[in-house]
């Protein structure tokens, strides 16, 4: 019963380059975000997923397409009349003004009176954790506080729609990762829904309710991070997000959502589940993700076993990361060391052959792109 | 910068600003001493200089004056005070002119595309490459009876069959204004774009985020981040706008003396440099007085000159 909170509706968005030729930096998308989701646009720089939310709250408008925020078409209504609010990828603090004003800032331009503006930009600090610190210049506070001076002073209009462009971008590892869970919460707790910018695929996985993998403008694939993860519907997006084996061929049969690929690097067929809208004698992209690869001394099924020399091992702690030779492919397999790598059964020695087993239920059949 | 200098290798302070302390010691402190020592002598007949303690310099300049009607022994002259206030005065207009001028022109250009602002600055910069008197005299040019700006209006009177008779602009108190606004707009623009040029364009867009219109984010927003801006100036305006002579001297003829023109006056023509000396320390000391509560209330600009 959610209804939709931003639609857009086969948008394009189309920049001049210095070189003078166009360039469709937003190509014709079309989603839909659903009220009280956390959305994320995930994708490489230039892959059009800023420039959507630029669109969305209404900095830049589309070249064709429509865009609608809870039904109402925007046009060409400006940002000052939009029902979003956004967090700023350097915050965008006004800095001859004080914490209390930057956040009072958007109340004001509300009109609303100053006993009411008080009391919502205190609420809006103390969900933030920056109470005591309202007389303060955006300066004088950490980059992570001003982070939340941005985060306060946009949710404290209570927006339909909170877009975040790369928030956590300029924050260490650490803190971000703090941040990451403390927006979700944040947004869980506040039931707005959040659009939220992102390169770091981690932080798309973490935090979002769905994900639409962009790329050169396009939407890749849109999905829950587990979709997104287990099955990525292209190469593409395999490799954006988390780490693949690939291996090319052509599609021999297919069966239900099964398919069969024949592989001519490894000179057999292998047999995988079908991501894609793909039939029989396309090309074809078998991926299979390195923590799914079992290694064994002895064959486990009668299919989808290839033999292979260990050229490489490499000790993580809680994983060892075994390069293998597969006829001339380098495959990365992910063994989760389960028993203490001090016992000399958990090691994988440089030179030995072992069994690689790809369980069709984990090889994924999707389109090369 | 200079402290960590300072910190890490004494001497190399020091060394770097001594051309500089020994210019401003030598041509500037020391005349200034020497300005305050005339200032209090009297002058002798043959225009030199009786050194001694005198105030009747400075009172004179305050209106106190021995030259009477009735034969008075003394009475109250308010010329020179006059001429204090209109120097005041009109650095005051100009500076005011100048800031409604400069400020949209340094808007625009801050807003316009980064290839087309140096060629905008330029072009503000072009007329300084022309002689500053050579200007002055265009403008004479411009204003005279038989000038280019009545040849023009009387031209289309005579088109249209309206009777006309000249404009008398030339030697009045506007067109010393219109020449000192003319030549100091410049000076107003360039730090102003400074500051404006800084602004970032997500400060603008978080300003209509939060829903404030275009007139509301200047108000809020630009205003108040160019402010270092138009505060730096109006420090560069105001202050040579007070002392200078040349404009009042060629636009304003004798109808506008200004201290400047005063203070010529007294070294070149009444050859009284006592009195000349005692004006050129009232119009610092009036310039500093102003500054100071100016930059007490605005602060000096210091983020542009940081920049």
């Amino acid at each position: 019963m959610a209804s939709i909170a931003v639609e857009m509706r086969d948008v394009v968005k189309t920049f001049q380059t210095p070189e003078g030729t166009h360039l469709n930096a937003v190509d014709h998308v079309s989603l839909k975000i659903d009220d009280g989701e956390f959305f994320s646009l995930l994708g490489s720089s230039g892959c059009g997923k800023t420039t959507s939310l630029r669109m969305i709250a209404g900095f830049e408008w589309p070249t064709s397409g429509e865009l609608f925020i809870h039904g109402k078409p925007m046009g060409h209504t400006p940002p000052y009349q939009r029902p979003v609010n956004t967090v700023f990828q350097n915050y965008a603090l006004f800095q001859h003004m004080s914490i209390f004003e930057n956040v009072a800032f958007g109340l004001e331009m509300e009109k609303r009176p100053k006993f009411d503006i008080q009391d919502r930009v205190a609420r809006a600090l103390e969900m933030v954790q920056l109470t005591g610190l309202d007389r303060r210049r955006p300066r004088q506070l950490s980059g992570g506080q001003q982070q939340r001076v941005a985060l306060a002073r946009a949710l404290v209009k209570v927006p339909d729609v909170l877009l975040l462009d790369e928030p956590l971008g300029a924050l260490d590892l650490k803190l971000r990762k703090e941040m990451q869970l403390e927006l979700k919460a944040l947004q869980q707790k506040v039931g707005i829904t959040f659009v939220y910018v992102t390169h770091d695929q981690e932080e798309a996985l973490t935090m979002s309710d769905r994900i639409a993998v962009m790329s050169k403008g396009k939407v890749m694939q849109l999905g829950t991070p587990v979709e997104i993860y287990e099955r990525p519907n292209c190469r593409f997006v395999a490799d954006f997000i988390g780490e693949s084996n690939f291996f090319e061929g052509k599609i021999t049969a297919t069966a239900g959502d099964q398919a069969t690929v024949f592989v001519p690097a490894l000179n057999a067929e292998v047999i995988g589940l079908l991501t894609g809208n793909l039939v029989n004698g396309q090309q074809a992209t078998v991926s299979i993700r390195p923590e799914k690869i079992r290694i064994s001394s002895e064959p486990v099924l009668n299919t989808n076993c290839f033999k292979g020399v260990v050229t490489q091992t490499t000790y993580i702690g809680a994983d060892t990361h075994v390069y293998l030779d597969v006829y001339g492919m380098r495959i990365k397999v992910w063994d989760m060391n389960k028993i203490s790598t001090l016992d000399p059964r958990a090691h994988y020695t440089v030179g030995e052959t072992v069994c690689v087993t790809l369980f069709p239920e984990n090889t994924l059949v999707m389109a090369t792109n | 910068m200079l402290k960590k200098l300072r910190e890490d290798r004494p001497f190399q302070g020091t060394v770097l600003i001594l051309p500089t302390l020994v210019f401003m010691v030598g041509l500037l402190i020391i005349p200034l001493l020497l300005t305050l020592v005339v200032s209090f002598g009297t002058r002798s007949p043959d225009g030199g200089v009786i050194y001694g303690f005198s105030l009747n310099n400075y009172l004179r300049l305050l209106g106190y004056s021995t030259n009477c009607p009735g034969g008075q022994p003394a009475c109250f002259d308010p010329l020179y005070l006059q001429i204090l206030w209109r120097s005041l005065t009109l650095a005051f207009n100009t500076t005011v002119l100048v800031i409604l001028m400069a400020y949209p022109l340094a808007y625009f250009i801050a807003r316009s595309p980064a290839k087309r602002r140096n060629m905008f600055l330029f072009l503000v910069l072009v007329p300084l490459w022309t002689n500053f008197v050579i200007r002055v005299y265009a403008w004479m040019m411009l204003l005279r009876t038989q000038g280019v700006i009545n040849g023009v209006l009387g031209y289309f009177a005579g088109l249209l069959g309206i009777p006309f008779a000249p404009l008398e602009m030339l030697y009045t108190p506007g067109a010393v204004l219109v020449g000192m606004v003319y030549e100091f707009l410049p000076f107003m623009i360039l730090p102003i774009y400074t500051s404006l040029e800084k602004i970032e364009n997500a400060l603008y867009e978080a300003a209509a985020d939060l829903g404030a219109n275009p007139f509301r984010t200047f108000l809020r927003v630009t205003l108040p981040l160019s402010m270092p801006g138009v505060v730096a100036g109006t420090i560069l305006v105001f202050i040579p706008v007070m002392g200078t002579f040349i404009v009042s001297d060629l636009l304003g003829g004798r109808q506008v003396i200004l201290v400047g023109n005063l203070i010529q006056n007294q070294f070149l023509t009444a050859r009284d440099p006592t009195f000349g000396s005692a004006a050129s320390l009232i119009l610092m000391i009036m310039t500093l007085i102003v500054t100071y509560f100016y930059s007490r209330k605005f602060g000096f600009g210091e983020e542009i000159v940081a920049a």
